[in-house]
């Protein structure tokens, strides 16, 4: 069963369409990379899924309930983890203040709001188990606004794994990495796709063809094509509207 | 009926008074991102100014120009010297700013004119009743008013659509990163619309000064009713400016006319409904 | 937003101890003048909550402090204040309640230009309407000093020290309330908002119902500071309403420091302290006033707490809070 399905999504601005009747679906076990020139609309499309932007139409299904009207905290609660292109973090806080603040969303119902954050063992073993797993925990009591670009990305994945979701949006991960940690991240990519739906917008594609189980080709805001990687590959739409340009 | 059609023109006259503050408010925080809580202090200004210049000259006549060409000299002036460093800073810090020029203005008025009510004659030219129709007349220099508020606006509206500058300003104010995008001298652009907005507050407080009396704290009055104009309006927008100056004006009127017993509050409620059903205001684009 | 570390709360014990001796040494005006700066730093410290904690910048808050002042006239006279200061503050939290569920829509400069109206809409209630007694204000029956039966009579002479003792207990009450407050997961939440409310909420925070907790929070905290102030001075007026004293009290704020939890209670201290040192060389207080926000905003980014706390203490940069007063 798919975890995230969206059908005939679409999206105006003003008389733009920045995503024109998408449809896709995620399941868990699978990397669904989503690639596409820049404009293609990939992040208006992780946007319409995480609840950052209402559809002008379309809807969306996290497994059996229909979302589309939900606000995007609420499909946060509900499983909906994602990352951010451009970092997007509490810059004056701590890196694991940052993640521990996603690992306490899910915890933070009316009657708790009064509990004394420093008792709350379990967001904390789960903020630093994620900070771990991205291979930030060393820089754990630095103020998120000094880490440098590449720490910041990993920090966006890290507050992500720390909702606990069950649907992981990255939008450009490895963007601005450097080889070594890239290739970390890739591995960790494959790792989480295990237990995880993830939908992973990526520039680089050399990393996607390594990592992603299937492909959705965006181009001015459709769907050009859809595959594996050898399909895609293979493809002679995308090849000429995309790989074609020398990439 | 009669009665009905005066209050209905007084309303229009009110917002459209309520435009001239209000656009610049709305432009100025559009366009530069600052909070201008001395906006009705500049409205205060103008109509102190008319008062003066008409207890010199014996005339409003000469209070109109020099409420334009003063407020043109002393916006450029505050921007200048003040606004133009305050740009960047957090809201709090400029909300500050303007409410410390509030109490420095109201203290320099204080000191040079006293702290007492004065009225300001209508100008003899206009001192006279309009018939409209048979059985009823109605002010001529509310007339003349209401000509001007329209005649100002649509210059407004020219300059905004049709020149250079004013599409300048007009994409500023919907996207200020747009100004560098397009090449140009954002500097200038500040200059010009806060230098406008000023006067426009001026003349409008130039115009009020005969309509009603002139006195100390003024412009907080005015301050309000144009942050519930721009919210009902839809913030950045000279559009929502004028449409939300016009409804609110007509609620404000027609509402203290026929439900006394709610005194000021109508506009209010106004605003609330709008809070609850657009906002973002009711003329912005998009949601 | 930092709660101060051990030396500074030793600091503010002693700073504590010191307005509570003071009915020993000082005159009946200036146990009255101490009363005064102890209500406004209740009210600064309210508004610190929204906008020092939470990142919202209200004008209205003022309107909220009043209504807890007109609660003892509206009030039944001679009710206990144990009676009258809850039923303040539950009056001041069901009117920040509606207000905010209302502004709350809006962000950054919106919300600053609904609240304002709001909170004048609130005003000219008190000052149109025969509800609150007219424009010029009402005098007021202090409710009695009764517990449990007992009731306390205070001598005329002796009230400007039990008012001074009351207005400390109470100012000190609260600020131990703020700050475990800010230690809970609610305060945490608030000071995450105030970073980065988009983030937030993509993190699952419903940060709307965050930000109204905290705007009917420090609304009810409004009320028992206006409470208190018409408890001192047993007189009410529409003023106490008014947007101008919404923004003296974020220029107690800015005084004291955005960044520090008892920084308001510095700034309300050093307001009153200056205009009382300004009405003594010129009957302009507006001036006076006027000037010194000038200086405090060209001069003095950080606050007066700013100045005093130690370096190591503050973790943050000095806050980042251009994001979060952006709309």
């Amino acid at each position: 069963m798919s975890a995230l399905a969206a059908e005939g999504l679409t999206r105006r601005f003003g008389g733009l369409t920045a995503v024109d009747d998408v449809s896709i679906t995620l399941a868990i076990g699978e990397l669904h990379a989503v690639i596409g020139p820049n404009g293609a609309g990939k992040s208006t499309l992780v946007n319409l899924l995480a609840g950052e932007l209402r559809p002008s139409a379309g809807r969306i299904w996290l497994g059996r309930e229909e979302v589309t009207a939900w606000p995007s905290w609420r499909r946060a609660l509900a499983g909906i983890g994602r990352s951010f292109q451009r970092s997007n973090v509490m810059r004056g806080m701590t890196v694991l203040e940052n993640v521990r603040l996603a690992a306490q969303a899910g915890e933070f119902p009316l009657r708790r709001w009064l509990r004394p954050a420093a008792r709350e063992h379990g967001p904390l073993r789960a903020a630093r188990g994620a900070l771990t797993r991205v291979g930030l925990r060393e820089a754990e009591e630095r103020v998120a606004g000094t880490l440098s670009h590449g720490e910041l990305r990993l920090l966006e994945i890290a507050m992500a794994l720390a909702m606990r979701p069950t649907v992981l949006l990255l939008d450009e991960p490895l963007a601005g990495l450097g080889p070594e940690e890239g290739e970390r991240v890739a591995a960790l990519l494959r790792q989480l796709a295990r237990d995880h739906a993830l939908l992973l917008i990526e520039h680089d594609m050399d990393v996607v063809f390594a990592v992603a189980d299937r492909l959705t080709v965006m181009v001015e805001g459709r769907v050009l094509e859809r595959g594996t990687p050898a399909e895609i590959r293979a493809s002679p739409a995308v090849r000429e509207a995309y790989l074609g340009q020398g990439a | 009926m009669s009665g009905l059609f005066a209050q209905v023109l007084n309303g229009l006259q009110y917002g459209l008074l309520l435009f001239l503050i209000s656009s610049g408010l709305t432009l100025v925080f559009g366009v530069m991102g600052v909070i201008n809580l001395a906006h009705g202090s500049l409205f205060m200004i103008g109509a102190y100014l008319a008062f003066v210049i008409a207890r010199w000259s014996g005339s409003l006549w000469l209070a109109l120009p020099a409420a334009i060409a003063g407020g043109i000299l002393f916006g450029a002036l505050l921007e200048r010297t003040l606004f133009r460093r305050f740009r960047t800073r957090e809201h709090l810090d400029q909300v500050l700013l303007t409410f410390a020029l509030i109490l420095l203005f109201e203290e320099a008025r204080s000191m040079l004119l006293g702290n007492d009510f004065h009225s300001v004659p209508v100008p003899a030219a206009l001192d006279f009743s309009v018939p409209v129709t048979a059985d009823f007349a109605y002010s001529a220099y509310r007339l003349a008013v209401l000509a001007l508020c329209v005649l100002v606006a649509a210059l407004m509206f020219l300059a905004l659509e049709r020149t250079r500058m004013g599409s300048a300003v007009r994409a500023a104010a919907e996207k200020p990163e747009m100004v560098e995008l397009l090449g140009l001298d954002a500097r200038r652009i500040h200059t010009l619309v806060f230098a406008l907005g000023t006067a426009l507050a001026m003349l409008a407080g130039a115009l009020a000064a005969p309509l009603q009396s002139v006195y100390p704290g003024m412009g907080d009055k005015f301050l309000i009713i144009s942050f519930v104009v721009v919210v009902v309006g839809g913030v950045g927008s000279v559009a929502g400016a004028f449409w939300g100056a016009l409804l609110i004006g007509l609620v404000d009127t027609l509402g203290k006319a026929y439900l006394p017993e709610l005194a000021g509050l109508a506009v209010y409620m106004l605003m609330a409904a709008v809070l609850l059903w657009r906002p973002s205001g009711l003329f912005a684009r998009g949601a | 937003m930092v709660v101060a570390g051990r030396a500074g709360h030793a600091l503010l014990a002693l700073a504590a101890a010191g307005i509570a001796t003071m009915p020993l040494w000082a005159s009946h005006y200036h146990l009255q003048l101490a009363s005064t700066a102890l209500v406004a730093a209740m009210f600064a410290l309210s508004l610190q909550l929204l906008v020092g904690a939470g990142g919202m910048v209200s004008l209205g808050h003022a309107a909220f402090f009043g209504i807890g002042a007109y609660a003892i006239h509206l009030l039944p006279p001679g009710l206990s204040v144990l009676a009258t200061l809850p039923a303040a503050a539950a009056l001041a939290g069901l009117a920040a309640a509606v207000v905010g569920a209302l502004s709350l829509r809006t962000r950054g400069f919106f919300f600053l230009m609904t609240t304002l109206a709001f909170g004048q809409m609130l005003f000219f209630v008190f000052h149109d309407t025969p509800l609150g007694g007219g424009k010029d204000g009402v005098f007021v029956t202090r409710p009695a000093l009764e517990l449990f039966g007992l009731v306390l009579e205070v001598p005329r002479r002796s009230r400007p020290a039990v008012m001074l003792w009351l207005n400390l207990g109470l100012l000190v009450l609260m600020y131990a309330g703020l700050a475990l407050l800010m230690r809970t997961l609610f305060g945490r939440a608030l000071l995450g908002i105030r970073a980065n409310e988009d983030r937030m909420r993509a993190l699952g925070y419903n940060t709307r119902r965050v930000k109204l907790a905290a705007f009917v929070a420090a609304g009810m905290l409004a009320g028992v500071a206006g409470h208190m102030q018409a408890m001192t001075e047993a007189f009410v007026n529409p003023e106490l309403l008014g947007w101008h004293r919404s923004a003296e009290g974020l220029l107690m704020i800015l005084l004291g420091g955005l960044g520090a939890l008892h920084g308001p209670i510095l700034g309300a201290f050093a307001f009153i302290g200056l205009a009382e040192a300004g009405t003594l060389i010129t009957e302009r207080q507006r001036l006076v006033v006027g000037l010194v926000i000038l200086a405090a905003v060209l001069a003095l980014p950080g606050g007066l707490a700013g100045l005093r706390l130690p370096r190591r203490e503050r973790r943050q940069p000095a806050p980042a809070a251009v994001e979060a007063a952006r709309p």
